[in-house]
């Protein structure tokens, strides 16, 4: 599929690697200190919209790696995993409504507000020890990751592959969103979760809650794009490659290749799960809609625009596609859609490696005129 | 339930999920390594097998040869567990039924399995194709965690020598020519160290002379490892064959050395006669 020329050394990883966490931890810092230090007339000044905008783009980077990670290493296209962005986000809200406590409109501090507007008596079951941070985190990881492995177990041992799993994880995403519109399942319906107060005591409309969320958000991208350096790196990332181009031979070495795809799948799942649960409490709402396959498709998109398999290219396709969104959808919210769908069309004719291809390709041209003119 | 918890905390064991799994032994005790007996498949009506059966000696260098379609090629998908038979046995060793288990399992027990078209992964470096067609523990947390021991690199070293691409260890695979692929092929089946070994046409698309190393090499092969050979070259066949076996319409049409075989009256019939 790819031949010569295009295996990066370790010391070119490495390198990059550097430089993706030096940009990432130099460009939030900067905008961290500019926000709570300088003064607000200040010509350097960075708003506190801009900076919870910042976190929002960081976790959608983290989605858009997670997709990359199983798609770009293994070739598994997940056309769901906003479902495991959504289940995140879903038990960070929980969370944080428990934190409302009585200042809800109803004044209820045992029950959240849609609940007494159901007239529901009492909390359901799985709505218990919300109210404990741990509890949450503990969840936001689990849930979504025992989602998964039951999907990937059960896809990957009966090998279903290629579009038909594309169109599982779909199907996956689009149940989720059905079931959580419904205001019977007790997670708000409709509406979703909102209106929250704090988070840890914190209150979420301050400054420096909002830059340390952003600031959470930069060190989460940051750790799990290194993680996923160094597992892609070890001999677990070459059997993964090996299952991409040819899944049958690397069974005939003694691979079980189910196996490696399902906890790849996981661990792919974890980290959408954890771009959700930062994500929600910088936005203030989840609803169902987070569910919508439009949602995971889209994150496909911004790994293609970035370039697939390369980590750094699904994060920059993240960052400007969704920087893009924000300003097109200012200008002309309704053509947004076809902005999207064009580009997505361009990319994939123009730059079938993405951005990050664009580039590797810019760079061994100056590398060959540079030994010409040596 | 004390008594239980004692066995449990004894110092002088280990748990069992600690330990490295132990591929079971190879029972050769009646110098059969692979039993194959009664093998019927069918697609869709046709027969690709039909009632077949074959025996292997361990260490033995056998040939297989056959008209397109014969079967050959089908065989080897049973054996290394990529297609269930509709009947029959097969097992490897006195005691190992191959036919309930999984390819990665087979692979892991030691069959090996080299292509008719060289796939090799073309994504990755030679080095790494090596690397990961390696005997060693396979499952996951090991493959996280695996470094290369310097006795490892050693062996992959002494692989490169053998299959002759020493200098282009860190190449991509899919940069290679054909017969370099070929070669990289028969490099990986050398170092996950099988006992059994399926090669199907080694030699296509090779020059004279690196098909004259390749026999050798399979030569040098049989004894400690058990080779089966698939080639439509009857000249490479006559070369490196002790015994030859004979396919045709999924059933073995005859066996024996190569002048048995030639002067069967049956197989000059169906094979070498329109080739002579």
């Amino acid at each position: 599929m790819i031949t010569g020329g295009n295996i990066f050394t370790v010391a070119t990883l490495r390198a990059q690697t550097a430089l993706f966490v030096a940009v990432l931890f130099g460009v939030t810092l900067y905008a961290s200190v500019c926000n709570l230090l300088l003064p607000q007339d200040s010509v350097f000044y960075v708003s506190t919209y801009t900076v919870t905008l910042m976190g929002k783009y960081l976790c959608y980077a983290l989605l858009a790696l997670a997709v990359d990670v199983i798609w770009g290493y293994c070739g598994i296209l997940s056309l769901g995993h906003g479902a495991f962005f959504a289940l995140g986000g879903y038990v960070m809200g929980m969370y944080l409504m428990r934190q409302i406590g009585d200042r809800g409109v109803y004044g209820n501090s045992e029950l959240p507000d849609f609940m007494v507007f159901l007239n529901w008596q009492e909390l359901p079951w799985y709505w218990c020890g919300l109210d404990h941070f741990w509890l949450a985190a503990l969840l936001v990881l689990l849930v979504p990751g025992l989602l998964a492995f039951g999907f990937g177990w059960l896809a990957f041992r009966s090998r279903v592959a290629g579009v038909y799993l594309s169109i599982m994880t779909q199907a996956l995403t689009y149940a989720l969103m059905l079931a959580f519109f419904r205001n019977e399942m007790g997670f708000g319906g409709n509406n979703g979760l909102t209106d929250f107060k704090d988070i840890l005591g914190f209150d979420l409309q301050a400054d420096t809650t909002r830059v340390a969320l952003m600031l959470c958000s930069a060190l989460a991208l940051g750790t799990a794009y290194l993680a996923s350096r160094l597992i892609l790196a070890s001999k677990f990332g070459r059997v993964i490659l090996a299952i991409r181009d040819a899944e049958d031979r690397a069974r005939f070495l003694g691979f079980r290749t189910q196996d490696y795809k399902v906890w790849l799948f996981v661990y792919s799942a974890l980290l959408a799960a954890l771009a959700g649960a930062l994500y929600v409490p910088q936005v203030g709402i989840i609803n169902p809609g987070e569910f919508s396959p439009l949602n995971s498709i889209e994150v496909v998109v911004w790994v293609a625009v970035g370039g697939r398999g390369t980590l750094y290219g699904a994060v920059v396709g993240a960052l400007l596609v969704n920087y893009a969104k924000t300003r097109f959808t200012g200008v002309m919210p309704e053509a947004w859609l076809f902005a999207l769908g064009s580009l997505f069309v361009l990319v994939t004719v123009c730059l079938p490696k993405g951005l990050a291809g664009l580039l590797s390709r810019l760079g061994s041209r100056r590398r060959r005129l540079a030994a010409v003119d040596a | 339930m004390l008594e239980d918890l004692r066995q449990l905390l004894r110092r002088d064991q280990v748990w069992p999920f600690l330990l490295e799994p132990v591929p079971p032994a190879i029972d050769v005790s009646h110098r059969m390594i692979l039993y194959v007996e009664g093998l019927t498949v069918s697609f869709d009506g046709f027969k690709a097998l039909n009632d077949l059966n074959l025996y292997l000696e361990d260490g033995e260098l056998r040939c297989l040869i056959g008209a397109n379609g014969a079967g050959k090629t089908t065989l080897m998908d049973v054996i290394t567990g990529k297609t269930r038979p509709d009947a029959g046995a097969v097992f490897f060793g006195q005691t190992l039924n191959l036919l309930e288990r999984s390819e990665a399992d087979i692979a892991a027990l030691g069959v090996g399995r080299k292509f008719q078209k060289p796939s090799v992964f073309e994504a990755q470096t030679v080095y790494a194709n090596l690397e990961l067609a390696m005997k060693m523990n396979k499952g996951i947390w090991p493959t996280l965690l695996a470094r290369l021991t310097p006795e490892q690199r050693d062996r992959i070293d002494q692989v490169l020598e053998i299959v002759g691409l020493d200098h282009r260890r860190g190449l991509a695979a899919g940069a290679l020519s054909h017969g370099q692929k070929q070669w990289l092929e028969i490099g990986m089946l050398l170092i996950a160290e099988p006992r059994l070994l399926l090669i199907d046409e080694p030699v296509a698309g090779m020059t004279a002379q690196e098909t004259e190393r390749t026999a050798q090499l399979l030569t040098s092969l049989a004894g400690e490892h058990t080779v089966v050979v698939v080639e439509h070259d009857m000249e490479f066949v006559r070369s490196i064959a002790k015994t030859v076996t004979v396919l045709h319409q999924g059933a073995v049409l005859a066996e024996g050395s190569m002048a048995q075989v030639q002067s069967n009256p049956a197989v000059v019939e169906v094979y070498l006669g329109d080739s002579q």
